[in-house]
């Protein structure tokens, strides 16, 4: 039963993958390339992993949303109206991938796996006690890796600073911004 | 698994959607009742106004625009009263929810984003300027909410020390111990205004705003736009019956057993809410934002807080 | 089920994500083949955990640092095409060629 739901899973998650590049609307690929993570998700939660599988639905469905407007704000063609090719060298592309695909394939295969290992009961409390205790300093390094990524991306992104805002001396009081937020900040 | 624990299962969701569904009325009808008397018609007739309007969508053609994307525009609509749907599973109703998850307080949160996909491909499918811009408007209304939002369950679920829905409820319900409400009441009203948020009701009706000409739900009639505007009531009704177990102590209360207080106390909140929602002016999202950002972030990390260190000292 | 099969799920995604990484032009779709890469390595770390480690949640761990790696590789590739888009007005990973030794 499980290995049914499993297979129906993969191939699906890679069907949803592979349909990502092969559409003509932005839209669609988009939401592809949701449907694929959510199918992907499935055989996480199938190894007992629901805390892991679940955050992966809840993160990708927000992620994929933020990205499709990013989609049809930059894209020449979001809707795919007029279907085009936005490919380069897609030959080799397909070769190198294909050969990735085989060499790891045959490394899955042929490599002899340690086996055996009991899923705790808990993996979620097992989880949280792992990251607040043995592996604190990977949770420290997220979080400070993730706060520079907001600060970078804040900087990367918008074309004002402070003189734009308060102006040349600095003295204004209530910033000039397009647009005005609930504070006036 | 046996016949008998499926059919118990089938009969517990068949429940269980139907009260969503009877509660998502009773709200829709009590919006209807509180308009009408604001616009001096008689509010009684209001009360099944939903009904008809229901039934008038219900007969009426689909439309679609020529060059609109049908397929996602029919995911979208069905996939918000789904969404609602798949939400309440693990709310428990009494003693036991349908299916009490490990990481009910995760999967809840995580249905509830699903209306950010839902929203988005209705307004885009529809092939409307006015659909994508109220999609739009949802999704930057859902990035000012959304993390208050995650904070404000947090803290429930540190409070209990479990992301398990029933167990929250529990430790509400023991004797000596004191609803959530009053250790977190920040939260608590993050919580409600989040619902509002991600019901796009009231105050947060942004996306089909009526400036925009029904934002998302421009493109769309018939039973598209039942599914569309049913899945919002239903939402925010998800979203109501989840805060007693939150917040409100779950099925806690004299004489009556526990699934009448589940239900009492959730017609209450989704009466505060709707009544809310119509008080309140509109607030555009990118005010909301900065409001989200700076004053309510901030502060459900300090409930959060403040809340681990009751756990810690031994308060809760 | 066993480890083989998700493994050779992971590879099929690793390589679908390399495909769009390798020929797709518009740097929006070249994350999205990113993301798929960076999916399947979230597949194989799971099942790492579930059928090799001894009780211990050191995979769980890696897919979590996965999932970080998602949300900062978006980000960044975001306000990396919002800047090339002010600045030149173009999506394209061909017309940013500027380091190309």
């Amino acid at each position: 039963m499980q290995t049914v739901i499993f297979l129906i899973c993969a191939v699906g998650a890679v069907a949803a993958g592979i349909a990502v590049f092969r559409v003509d609307s932005m839209a669609r690929a988009t939401l592809a390339l949701l449907a694929s993570f959510v199918v992907a998700a499935i055989p996480i939660l199938l190894l007992g992993l629901s805390y892991l599988g679940v955050l992966v639905i809840l993160m990708m469905v927000m992620e994929m949303m933020i990205m499709a407007v990013f989609m049809v704000m930059y894209m020449m063609n979001p809707a795919g109206l007029m279907p085009m090719k936005m490919v380069h060298n897609n030959r080799m592309s397909l070769v190198i991938a294909a050969v990735v695909f085989v060499l790891l394939a045959a490394g899955a295969l042929l490599t002899p796996w340690p086996s055996g290992g009991r899923a705790t009961s808990d993996p979620t409390l097992a989880l949280g006690m792992d990251l607040m205790g043995p592996h604190m300093l990977v949770m420290i390094v997220i979080g400070l890796a993730l706060f520079a990524t907001m600060i970078a991306v804040v900087v990367l992104s918008t074309h004002r600073g402070r003189y734009d805002r308060f102006g040349d001396d600095l003295r204004r009081r209530t910033p000039d911004d397009p647009v005005r937020g609930g504070l006036g900040k | 698994m046996g016949s008998r624990m499926i059919s118990a299962l089938l009969w517990n969701i068949i429940l269980g959607f139907v009260f969503l569904g009877v509660l998502a009325y009773a709200a829709a009808a009590w919006s209807a009742f509180l308009s009408a008397r604001e616009s001096g018609t008689s509010p009684v007739a209001a009360l099944a106004g939903p009904g008809r309007e229901t039934a008038r969508l219900l007969i009426r053609q689909r439309s679609i625009a020529p060059g609109a994307d049908a397929l996602l525009a029919r995911i979208g609509t069905w996939l918000l009263p789904l969404a609602a749907l798949l939400a309440v599973l693990v709310i428990p109703l009494g003693q036991h929810a349908i299916s009490d998850l490990s990481v009910g307080v995760v999967w809840f949160n995580a249905m509830e984003v699903l209306a950010w996909a839902a929203v988005w491909m209705v307004g885009w499918g529809s092939n409307s300027i006015w659909g994508l811009v109220g999609a739009n408007r949802f999704l930057a209304q859902g990035l000012a909410y959304e993390l208050p939002h995650m904070f404000a369950l947090i803290t429930a679920a540190v409070g209990a020390g479990s992301l398990r829905v029933s167990d929250i409820a529990a430790v509400q319900e023991q004797p000596g111990h004191l609803w959530f409400v009053v250790y977190m009441p920040a939260a608590f009203l993050v919580f409600l205004l989040s619902l509002l948020g991600f019901a796009f009701f009231g105050p947060f009706n942004q996306p089909v705003g009526r400036e925009i000409a029904g934002g998302a739900a421009a493109g769309i009639s018939g039973i598209d736009r039942l599914l569309l505007l049913a899945g919002r009531y239903l939402l925010l009704t998800a979203g109501a019956a989840m805060a007693v177990p939150l917040f409100l102590g779950g099925g806690a209360g004299p004489l009556l057993p526990a699934w009448p207080w589940v239900l009492f106390k959730t017609v209450a909140v989704l009466a505060v809410l709707v009544w809310i929602g119509r008080r309140v002016p509109a607030v555009r999202m990118e005010r909301f934002t900065e409001i989200s950002w700076l004053v309510l972030l901030p502060l459900t990390i300090l409930q959060a807080l403040a809340v681990s260190i009751f756990v810690l000292v031994g308060w809760i | 089920m066993m480890l083989q099969l998700f493994l050779l799920l992971a590879a099929a995604l690793f390589a679908v994500g390399l495909y769009g990484l390798l020929s797709q032009q518009s740097i929006v779709m070249i994350l999205m083949g990113l993301e798929l890469a960076i999916n399947g390595i979230i597949v194989a770390a799971a099942a790492f955990w579930f059928f090799t480690t001894d009780a211990r949640p050191d995979g769980q761990v890696l897919v979590l640092l996965a999932i970080s790696v998602m949300a900062v590789e978006m980000a960044m590739g975001f306000a990396i095409t919002t800047a090339i888009f002010r600045a030149r007005d173009v999506d394209m990973a061909d017309s940013a060629s500027d380091l190309a030794g």
